[in-house]
């Protein structure tokens, strides 16, 4: 971008900002950085500039770059939640493609501020995930980086087992705590009585371990995992705090992208643009608010034709007709009626996350207009295809919502930490009628007792039977309840 | 400098920053890793054989993932969207039936993740050679052939950005700026410079290879193939690993033949079989143009094992095990055919004699995958032999 261009895009963004502030908006300060390509896909990958080092960033990153290369997708920019929000723009872009995404920057930033459920994020947190990075490449050279990534690895294939509804700060009772681990602490071998390894029995436990059932999963295995290095623990902690740091984005996604590209089209459409400008925010933005591939939705665009259903309905205007125009003939943008419509977005983007967000305002006419349906895989003739299912409101409604339960993982709760009380861990599969890819969870399975190194149980449904597996570190096995 | 509104608009270079390029890397070894452990079965394939150099092959495998609890990709209804008038009974792909092979492409579905690795014929090679070597290789003879090495111990003003060395780089623009009496610096394109590699000869023993091959007529189509790519991977590792060896081929039904290499691969298969000639053609040469003081010798053979004057051949072996570093037998045997896993009779004869003895390996073939290992198994260090 030439020093001029930039320029040109300076004054843009004073005007752009002024325009939002009068909408109602409330970004955090935001630094924008012009980036060549490869460090936009870098940052991607990683999720955060200067985060930890894993093979699963890098395969990310080469993914992302063969793609920009073969011109099959590309990220136009990237933006940080943090205070000041840190924005990554292409350098190569054109000036009405970087006009376009410093708005669209200003509507993620804003979300980031006010949203509820980033209210406990971690605002500082490049800072901190550059001292996690530092810590992990300490580790590396003090025991070995193929140690430090087979750890990297385990945990990192049960992050999502966190708990955002707890506080990420919450204390567990230091005494009761104590005791626990001491527990926990005792020789298990069989021949402990016969080799006098027994000392005096401890008096039982007031609680069970956890005392009640524990959906964070990292957390107790960072806390009760006897047999971790601090180095290990520290690791689990790292990694929690990340994700605990990522998930509200997840939890978002389709608001915070329908929100970001309502708030672009908005200020493109009140600040002066030449008409071969306009012609080129107009092409851009209907492409990133089209249809996704069959098999998925595109978040901007479901996000944004919710949100301006909302607004539209809010302001006692008639549903939103097939195909209407958002300029008149002389490309002049089409007055907006001033009603309660701006407000209720504005407390929408406040208070919503993905789920109560589609729940609410997902309706009939949405659902048909955006040609939402449900669909399967099926067998057909030895052949497997995918077929659409149904195209009821209600059933592609709650399908989308039950898949996006949990943020989409299957919920595991640690139900006991002593199990046999031999000191074993029974996790428990909430079963909601979903099967579970066993393939995948039973490696998964080996992962957690590469921590908790004592035998591990998983109890899910298996065609109507409750099952459990269990990985003894040598083999799996499973059973039936009673058995 | 922070504007009011609250912003701030910089570039900065950004070239030397490749962060990404350390765990790219290691992911591609990841990848490595899983393609050598199927090396068997990738070897094997014809195109694979039959492709000329620079040729890249692409080769599907299940995408690295960490291993998450989730849910079964394929079970369950999912929500999609289309572009209006979507219909229930609508079919919105085909997916390939679970078990057909290496072959799947990757698919519609949406659990699945296929990575196709992109490898060059050279460096598809390089990973198949990577442990081979001309096993109880001796330092032999007056004429000493050479073979590069390149070792990275020299640095360089232009190279790839990967092998930039940054201290280097950092003082050479602290020296320009001090140079040009400026505080501060700023790297500079002239600044920049790069690890790179001298090509270090090493000395290499004089070495012979006898490719023989039974072509008599009940080697069949298949075993004709497994010979074919047992030899073919061989030239491709010696012609890149040991660049001089010389190679001798003989063909030999009743009668033993020393032919060039296009008639080696091209011949036909007729006639009877007696490998005793092929042996004693081996040794006749030797006796001539390889003076085992001088030559490291490595016989192979490959036949179906179906010979007369099995006892002839054991001891002609016996004799050739005496001047050779490392003998090798394959035998190839169709398992269509009913074969046991029994050696046929010249296998077996070998067997007898030669079970305890390192230098005489013999190797039994019945399909396609095994012909890497058949490849390791000559080609791998053989400590335990003596020399000679």
């Amino acid at each position: 971008m030439t020093s001029q261009e930039r320029a040109e895009l300076e004054k843009f963004i004073e005007q752009a900002w002024e325009k939002v502030h009068e909408m109602g908006l409330n970004p955090f300060p935001v630094h924008f950085e012009l980036v060549p390509a490869h460090v936009i896909y870098e940052i991607g990958a990683y999720g955060l500039p200067a985060r930890f080092s894993h093979w699963t960033f890098g395969r990310d990153y080469h993914r992302q770059k063969t793609m920009y290369e073969y011109n099959v997708a590309r990220i136009y920019e990237l933006v940080i939640n943090t205070d000041p929000s840190q924005a990554f723009l292409l350098e190569n872009n054109s000036l009405i493609a970087n006009k376009l995404v410093v708005a669209h920057v200003l509507g993620h930033s804003d979300f980031f501020r006010n949203n509820v459920y980033f209210a406990h994020t971690d605002r500082r947190m490049v800072e901190r995930a550059r001292l996690h990075a530092d810590r992990i490449r300490q580790y590396e050279m003090e025991h070995g980086p193929q140690r430090v990534e087979q750890f990297l690895d385990a945990v990192l294939s049960i992050e999502e087992h966190i708990d955002p509804v707890e506080p990420a700060y919450r204390r567990r009772d230091p005494k009761e705590y104590e005791h626990q681990k001491s527990i926990l602490a005792r020789p298990t071998s069989e021949f402990d009585d016969l080799l006098g390894r027994v000392e005096t029995p401890e008096p039982p436990s007031t609680k069970r371990i956890p005392p009640e059932p524990e959906k964070d999963l990292l957390l107790f295995l960072h806390d009760y995992a006897r047999d971790l290095e601090d180095w290990q623990r520290d690791i689990i902690g790292m990694v929690r705090e990340e994700m605990l740091y990522f998930l509200p984005q997840i939890r978002t996604k389709i608001m915070n992208e329908g929100w970001a590209s309502l708030i672009h089209e908005r200020v493109l459409e009140s600040l002066p643009l030449t008409p071969a400008e306009h012609i080129e925010f107009r092409r851009m933005h209907s492409s990133v608010l089209s249809p996704g591939s069959r098999m998925s939705l595109n978040p901007y665009y479901v996000g944004y034709r919710i949100l301006r259903d909302i607004e539209r309905r809010w302001n006692g205007e008639p549903p939103e007709e097939e195909e209407q125009p958002e300029t008149d003939w002389l490309q002049r943008p089409k007055p907006r009626p001033a009603g309660e419509g701006w407000q209720k977005l504005l407390e929408v983007r406040e208070m919503e996350c993905d789920v109560t967000f589609l729940r609410k305002y997902l309706t009939e006419g949405l659902v048909k207009k955006l040609d939402m349906y449900t669909y399967k895989l099926e067998e057909v003739d030895g052949s497997l295809i995918w077929r659409v299912q149904e195209t009821d409101w209600e059933k592609v409604r709650d399908t989308l919502l039950d898949s996006m339960t949990n943020f989409g993982v299957p919920v595991v709760t640690v139900e006991d930490g002593d199990y046999g009380r031999r000191g074993e861990l029974y996790l428990k599969h909430h079963y909601d009628g979903k099967p579970l890819d066993m393939d995948y969870t039973l490696r998964a399975l080996k992962n957690i007792y590469t921590i908790w190194n004592r035998p591990v149980h998983l109890e899910t449904v298996m065609d109507s039977e409750v099952t459990i597996f269990t990985y003894d570190g040598q083999q799996v096995t499973r059973r039936g309840r009673g058995a | 400098m922070w504007h009011h509104p609250p912003f701030l608009l910089s570039q900065d270079p950004w070239d030397l920053h490749h962060r990404a390029e350390r765990d790219r890397q290691r992911h591609n070894e990841k990848v490595k890793e899983v393609i050598k452990q199927n090396l068997g079965e990738i070897i094997s394939q014809q195109d694979i054989i039959t492709a000329h150099d620079g040729k890249i092959v692409k080769i599907p495998i299940r995408g690295l993932e960490l291993p998450r609890i989730r849910f079964d990709p394929n079970a369950g209804k999912r929500v999609g969207q289309g572009a209006g008038g979507t219909q229930p009974g609508d079919i919105l792909g085909q997916e390939a039936v679970p078990g057909q092979g290496a072959g799947k492409q990757a698919g519609t579905e949406p659990g699945v993740d296929f990575y196709e690795a992109e490898f060059t014929i050279e460096e598809l090679m390089e990973l198949v050679f990577e442990d081979l070597h001309l096993p109880n290789l001796q330092e032999k003879g007056s004429k000493q052939v050479m073979a590069d090495a390149t070792q990275f111990n020299t640095i360089a003003r232009k190279g790839p950005l990967a092998n930039i060395d940054r201290k280097r780089t950092l003082i050479e623009a602290y020296k320009r700026s001090a140079k040009e009496g400026k505080p501060g610096f700023k790297i500079r394109a002239e600044d920049r410079r790069f690890r790179s590699w001298e090509i270090v000869p090493e000395p290499q023993r004089n070495a012979v290879i006898f490719a023989m091959r039974d072509v008599s007529g009940s080697m069949g189509e298949f075993e004709a193939y497994i010979c074919r790519s047992f030899y073919f991977w061989m030239l491709r590792f010696l012609r890149t690993k040991y660049t001089n060896t010389e190679i001798v081929f003989i063909t030999c039904h009743t009668i033993a033949k020393e032919v060039d290499e296009h008639e080696f691969f091209a011949a036909g298969d007729s006639g009877g079989t007696k490998l005793s000639e092929a042996y004693k053609l081996a040794l006749d040469i030797i006796d001539k143009r390889y003076n085992p003081r001088e030559w490291n010798i490595y016989p192979f053979l490959f036949s179906d094992g179906y010979n007369w004057g099995d006892h002839e051949v054991v001891q002609l072996v016996e004799k050739m095990a005496s001047i050779s570093n490392l003998i090798g037998y394959g035998e190839i045997a169709d398992e269509l055919w009913g074969h046991t896993d029994a050696f046929a009779p010249l296998g077996q004869a070998l067997y007898e004699r030669f079970a305890d003895d390192p230098r005489v390996v013999l190797v039994r073939i019945t399909n396609k995958e095994e012909v890497w290992p058949a490849l390791k198994r000559f080609f791998s260090k053989h400590p335990e032999v003596q020399s000679v």
